[in-house]
């Protein structure tokens, strides 16, 4: 029989992958549901084994499975079919890419169990060897800050307490990202292994993964891997033979924003309204239940094993110091090739959406990116060849943030943008500060005056000022940062922002 | 459903990290939303107050306190679905199902989502349980 693989992931099962998937096994094919390579723009992307190479075709449909299954694809390759796209690895998208998070993602069921080496190697490792290959690596936070792992890891370690926790930040809500996701659907064992050598490291025997409700695929694959991870003494007592024990659940979020800030996904993990902490302390000293708390982005735990594996010297000389190592973007919105890519720092952003994403999928004009999210800044065409590096976006006013770059053509009008920005601040503001509650409110109603063509000097003054409280005296990044979006758009895009004159 | 029956979907979280959310998830799933009557149950079990209750339930979007339409059309209104198009989108599927964004309604309610993860193949939708990604009007039609 000729095995099939199938994606599972949330993309491919939203562009019918399950009908797919049936109509292949009823043809007689065994199916295998993998996780996604993250061509997006192919998927549903199936691969057909043929003896040791596997053949993927895509993007599927129903109509067209019916077509290649009659055209005798589980008994030969298609090589001339319109969608065959030969050996996938072989791929441009793929192959110019550096993958050591994702390095597995796409190649088998995420329900395998996989080789667990770097584990090993990290248990039999004393803790503080391990902490300063860490430091030596230069790895940052993944999930937006970009705050220098080795500090917490170390400020856990050395904080006294009778407990200490680990928290997995999977509150993935930036819009344009998907890393997360793709990985905690496509290979969760990824990101298991990284906590369980951060917990070694860290003397936290507790780790828990807080999961945004919105990716229900995801909860699924994770839960299943926790029982897979169980039987084979991943976590539990005793780790893989070693006298570390280390548990992990999961948590599923509610629908909110605002609990990918730590301190709100720590309140939100006791139980309680997401409502922000003031720091300090910071997590790292008093976090969940009070105990030291090593809060870590799903991506920054799952490139722990690859850290391992290579030592942190070589994880350093990948990128630009000090951007070290490799980031998982994330080309989303209006381009023609979305999907996933790691890649070392340093590449540009016009290499990203001209070389990799091939432009808009309108096919009109490149007018922005966005990058890092909601609040992050939009970018114009003069941009394009900033490198992607921490240091060179701070010059930018930017942030790489979760690594989300969302493009647009040139029918966004950014005025309305900037508004969106307000109105998402205050649809999601925890409410416990002011600048962030009233402030997005009046930036979104003095918006709608530019808008409308009649504002005067007044209401951009406003916005300034609103701009200047929000940024210096929020307490979170949420109000903090909303002034990014805003400001980035008007300094870059003026012509969208104009004065009325009847005012 | 009487009380005991809420106690029992309750108590087994009472212990739990994140308790009161785990058990408020609970019940959405068995009775398909928050009654207000039971409220005082998940105080009673969490020795918390109802006011306190309350207030996570209010906080939370996936805690609704009215039943949900036999249809829901979650529309994702984020920026990279705003790229290709969910503005448009949302006013076409209000004028097909003759309802406004955010309004209850029996038959079919359609309600903002910020980021279902389909962020590279959007506009993105979710119509009770099943996603679609690169979604339009006619697309849904012929889903549902």
């Amino acid at each position: 029989m000729t095995t099939v693989y199938v994606p599972l992931d949330s993309v491919a099962v939203a562009l019918d992958a399950n009908a797919v998937a049936e109509q292949l096994s009823q043809a007689g094919a065994t199916v295998i549901r993998n996780g996604s390579h993250g061509l997006a723009w192919l998927e549903p992307l199936i691969e057909v084994q043929h003896n040791d190479e596997r053949i993927a075709y895509g993007p599927m449909t129903p109509e067209t499975a019916t077509g290649l299954i009659a055209d005798g694809v589980l008994k030969h390759p298609l090589i001339d079919h319109p969608l065959c796209q030969g050996t996938i690895a072989n791929h441009d998208f793929l192959q110019s890419q550096h993958r050591l998070v994702f390095d597995r993602i796409g190649q088998d069921s995420p329900l395998q169990i996989p080789d667990l080496a770097d584990v090993h190697k990290a248990l039999a490792m004393p803790p503080d060897a391990l902490i300063q290959m860490i430091e030596t690596s230069g790895l940052r936070g993944r999930g937006g800050a970009g705050f220098p792992a080795h500090i917490k890891w170390r400020t856990v370690r050395d904080t006294e307490a009778p407990r200490k926790y680990l928290v997995c930040n999977a509150d993935e809500g930036d819009s344009g990202t998907f890393a997360d996701r793709l990985l905690l659907e496509g290979d969760p064992f990824r990101l298991i292994e990284g906590m369980v050598i951060a917990g070694h490291a860290t003397g936290s025997n507790h780790g828990v993964v807080y999961l945004r409700s919105e990716y229900p695929v995801a909860e699924n694959i994770f839960k299943q891997a926790l029982d897979i991870a169980r039987e084979n003494n991943l976590i539990g007592q005793n780790v893989l033979g070693s006298d570390f024990d280390f548990d992990l659940e999961l948590f599923v979020g509610a629908g909110a924003y605002i609990c990918g800030e730590e301190t709100s996904l720590l309140e939100s993990l006791e139980g309680r309204r997401g409502q922000i902490r003031i720091k300090p302390p910071v997590p790292a000293v008093s976090g969940l239940l009070s105990m030291p708390t090593l809060v870590h982005n799903v991506i920054s735990f799952a490139a722990v094993p690859a850290i391992v594996r290579l030592g942190g010297e070589t994880y350093r000389d990948l990128g630009v110091a000090p951007s070290t190592g490799t980031m998982s973007f994330q080309l989303a919105g209006n381009i023609k090739r979305g999907g996933l890519i790691e890649v070392p720092f340093g590449i540009t952003l016009r290499e990203m959406v001209e070389g990799y994403g091939q432009g808009t999928l309108s096919g009109r004009p490149f007018k922005t990116v966005q990058i890092g999210g909601p609040l992050g800044a939009y970018l114009s065409q003069q941009d394009l060849d900033a490198r992607l590096t921490y240091e060179s976006m701070t010059e930018l006013g930017a942030g790489i943030g979760h690594g989300g770059l969302v493009v647009f053509d040139d029918t966004v009008d950014l005025a309305v943008q900037a508004r969106y920005a307000f109105e998402f601040c205050e649809l999601e503001s925890c409410g416990k500060c002011t600048p962030c509650r009233i402030g997005s409110v009046r930036g979104k109603e003095t918006m709608d005056q530019i808008i409308s063509g009649r504002a005067s000097s007044q209401e951009f003054n406003m916005i300034n000022d609103l701009c200047e409280v929000m940024d210096r005296t929020s307490l979170c990044q949420m109000g903090g940062m909303t002034p990014i979006p805003v400001r980035s758009a008007m300094e870059r895009f003026p012509e969208d922002f104009v004065q009325g004159t009847s005012a | 459903m009487t009380d005991d029956d809420v106690r029992t979907h309750v108590l087994p979280h009472q212990h739990m990290l994140g308790g009161p959310v785990r058990a408020l998830h609970e019940l959405t799933r068995v009775y398909g939303y928050i009654h207000t009557e039971h409220l005082p149950i998940v105080a009673d079990v969490f020795n918390i107050s109802v006011a306190e209750v309350r207030g996570i339930v209010s906080f939370y979007e996936d805690f609704k306190t009215h039943p949900p339409a036999r249809t829901t059309i979650r529309v994702c209104q984020a920026e990279a679905c705003q790229a290709v198009g969910s503005r448009e989108l949302t006013h076409e599927l209000e004028a097909a199902y003759h309802t406004k964004l955010g309004i209850r309604g029996n038959d079919v309610e359609l309600e903002a989502v910020y980021c279902l993860g389909l962020c590279a193949s959007g506009p993105a939708v979710q119509v009770n349980d099943q996603l679609i990604a690169r979604a339009s009007v006619a697309k849904l039609q012929a889903t549902s």
